[in-house]
């Protein structure tokens, strides 16, 4: 192989990695943004979000799993919204904190009761198994569709919150919520929507993920320090963040992994304390 | 002396005859295993084997036995203080279980303080049956070294001359890996590339596979386990490196738990193990039998290594060992033909001496099952610093 393919198969990688964490991310920062509200149970939705998708694929496909279970765990968001999350609004940060890293864990064992303790699997679906022939590399099909519908997702997103009414709210939300409420936005009915939005992407990431990885109940637990990172390298509260946090952290374990496979594990971490110390908001914080 | 003192005493004498031969039947046993954390399918495997064996064989050998058990949750600290429980709560006669070598190192010094015998079930260190030896602990299990250290001039055999090995960086994953390449190397192999990736933090190792596939080696050695060995096998297959570049492993890679996991991305890896539930002899036939009777699940060498632990008790115990002491005393003498084949213990290290099967993985007619491809000769590992 030659060495510019080396190079293009390590950048596929990296934005495969990427886009997955973005899909995770993109939630969890606009939820915090709007709400300065701390779901650390998001990474226990991405795992439902696994598990329903290979479930459902079971079923009925792949495709009804890949369809079905943003639906799913939206509507576990509900359910978490109407019954806790709702009623820690007012309770400051270290209570959300709190009720939310419990809830990992009763989501943990939740799965491991209803899903048992051996990982399952999910096959890729046969239109993306394989490999393509892409700037002089073949790459494994799937992982394209994983950076694509990242690209999808991103670009819709910013085409709602840039040139829709919803986004305009939900920026001025972001920006002063207090005003925003004074001039007549139901800022939490806009919240509602949007933790929604939040669960239902973490979902999609779950079932897009299932087929590379394996289904098991700690990989919630797993992504959330990576998606954590992610949303803090970027800043709190914005799309740009979360989507410059993700190629940051993607690129950064990829290519230390490449080049410097013994700082692997602790590259990102050094790079998440330089950001705090010259940049404590992040690249891309959503208020100046 | 008088006829009814006579009769007292005779009468004084069987009764305590009959109440010693009462007690010595009635054996403790604590059983030390992760039924929750991310060992809880590896703990379940091996309580189910230590179970069948009980009820297969514990009657023959007179003694009954009382199981008590006691959750680790795969945290050394939680093991040590359950460990502590067992001894001296509830007083059990010998413990057995243990799947993390980690919780192993940590109960190591109770266990040969409090001179109770342990039964290793799992956990594979090689310093367990090394310089941390003790006469109280031996290991039914394996040792990290012993699964590997066949494959290097095996591989080598089959004209294997580079090799790219990747495996989770921590101690098991270094010790497997480590002892392989060594055998390869003084085979006449060449390791050409090397990856320790963070353990249970990668979830996705296309850079590696990127890396390996460059290298131009001609096979790929890794160790991977769990969840991490179902992504592995899937990516690897998915980077298409299965055409061109054979995957070989440590057995764990594609055990019968999860093999079903990985689908046709596991077909034609190749791994050596201490067991695999297709062994066509008798012994492992009526075993896997039992075992599916018992579970309705295929038995993996997790269940294999309960079941033998169990075994080598209730050998131990038929050769008249009733306390903490004599079962310690006989435990490194057993010799018994389990399911993996003739077994016996090492004294100069109290680890297992056994076989070790390369199998490759293949579709049969009900999933994924494994072809026996060579059985190489009974493994002994070196003494490694271990004074008794």
């Amino acid at each position: 192989m030659s060495d510019t393919g080396f190079w293009a198969l390590q950048t596929l990688n990296a934005l495969q990695l990427s886009m997955l964490l973005f899909l995770l991310s993109i939630g969890l920062t606009v939820i915090f943004g709007l709400m300065h509200f701390v779901n650390l149970a998001h990474g226990a939705l991405y795992a439902l979000g696994a598990y329903l998708a290979a479930t459902l694929a079971g079923l009925g496909g792949y495709w009804l799993g890949f369809l079905l279970a943003p639906v799913g765990v939206a509507a576990v968001g509900v359910l978490l919204y109407a019954g806790l999350i709702r009623h820690l609004r007012q309770a400051g940060p270290m209570a959300q904190v709190l009720v939310t890293f419990g809830l990992i864990f009763a989501l943990l064992d939740l799965t491991r009761i209803v899903w048992g303790d051996l990982p399952l699997s999910l096959n890729t679906p046969e239109v993306l198994t394989g490999r393509v022939a892409l700037l002089g590399v073949k790459y494994p099909t799937y992982r394209l569709f994983v950076i694509a519908l990242g690209l999808a997702v991103l670009a819709g997103l910013a085409l709602v919150l840039n040139r829709t009414q919803v986004g305009a709210m939900i920026r001025a939300g972001v920006d002063n919520d207090a005003m925003a409420a004074c001039l007549g936005i139901r800022v939490e009915r806009l919240f509602f929507l949007v933790f929604c939005v939040g669960c239902a992407l973490a979902g999609l990431a779950g079932a897009v993920a299932a087929p590379l990885l394996s289904v098991r109940p700690e990989m919630g637990l797993e992504i959330l320090i990576p998606t954590l990172i992610v949303i803090v390298i970027g800043g709190l509260g914005s799309l740009k963040g979360a989507v410059a946090g993700s190629l940051v952290f993607g690129f950064v374990q990829t290519f230390g992994a490449v080049l410097a496979p013994q700082l692997a594990s602790v590259l990102i971490y050094g790079l998440l304390a330089a950001v705090l110390v010259l940049r404590p908001a992040g690249l891309f914080p959503a208020r100046g | 002396m008088s006829r009814t003192v006579k009769a007292a005493l005779a009468g004084l004498a069987t009764g305590l005859l009959l109440h010693s031969v009462a007690a010595a039947a009635e054996i403790k046993v604590g059983l030390l295993l992760p039924y929750s954390g991310v060992y809880a399918a590896l703990g379940q495997e091996i309580d189910d084997g230590f179970a069948l064996a009980l009820e297969t064989h514990g009657e023959a050998s007179g003694a009954t036995f009382e199981l008590v058990r006691e959750d680790t949750e795969v945290k050394p600290p939680v093991g040590l203080a359950k460990a502590k429980k067992l001894i001296l709560q509830d007083q059990v006669t010998i413990m057995a279980g243990i799947v993390s070598s980690g919780v192993l190192g940590a109960v190591r010094d109770l266990v040969h303080g409090a001179e109770v015998p342990l039964i290793v079930a799992n956990a594979g260190n090689d310093q367990a049956t090394g310089e941390r030896c003790s006469p109280y602990i031996v290991r039914l299990s394996f040792s990290n070294s012993q699964v590997n250290r066949p494959m290097g001039p095996w591989m080598y055999d089959q004209g294997v001359r580079k090799v790219y090995t990747l495996a989770p960086d921590y101690a098991a994953g270094r010790q497997m890996i480590e002892t392989f390449a060594a055998a390869f190397t003084e085979a006449g192999g060449k390791v050409v590339g090397q990856d320790y990736t963070p353990f249970q933090k990668t979830q996705d190792f296309g850079p590696y596979l990127t890396k390996a596939k460059s290298s131009g080696a001609d096979a790929v050695f890794v160790f991977y386990a769990g969840g991490e060995a179902i992504s592995f096998v899937k990516q690897y297959d998915s980077f298409g490196l299965k055409e061109t570049m054979p995957l070989y492993a440590s057995g764990f890679l594609t055990s019968p738990l999860y093999v079903n996991a990985q689908g046709p991305a596991a077909e034609g890896v190749i791994t050596s193990l201490h067991y695999i539930p297709t062994l066509d002899t008798p012994v492992n036939k009526a075993f896997v039998k039992a075992f599916k009777a018992k579970t309705g699940r295929e038995p993996s060498e997790y269940a294999v290594q309960g079941y033998d632990s169990a075994r080598a008790l209730i050998e131990a115990v038929k050769s008249g060992a009733t306390d903490r002491k004599s079962i310690a005393a006989a435990l490194p003498k057993v010799k018994f033909e389990g399911p993996r084949g003739q077994l016996s213990i090492d004294p100069t290290t109290n680890n297992i001496v056994q076989p070790i099967y390369v199998y490759e993985t293949v579709q049969g007619e009900n999933g994924l099952t494994q072809k026996l491809l060579a059985t190489l000769p009974d493994e002994r590992d070196p003494v490694n610093g271990c004074k008794m």
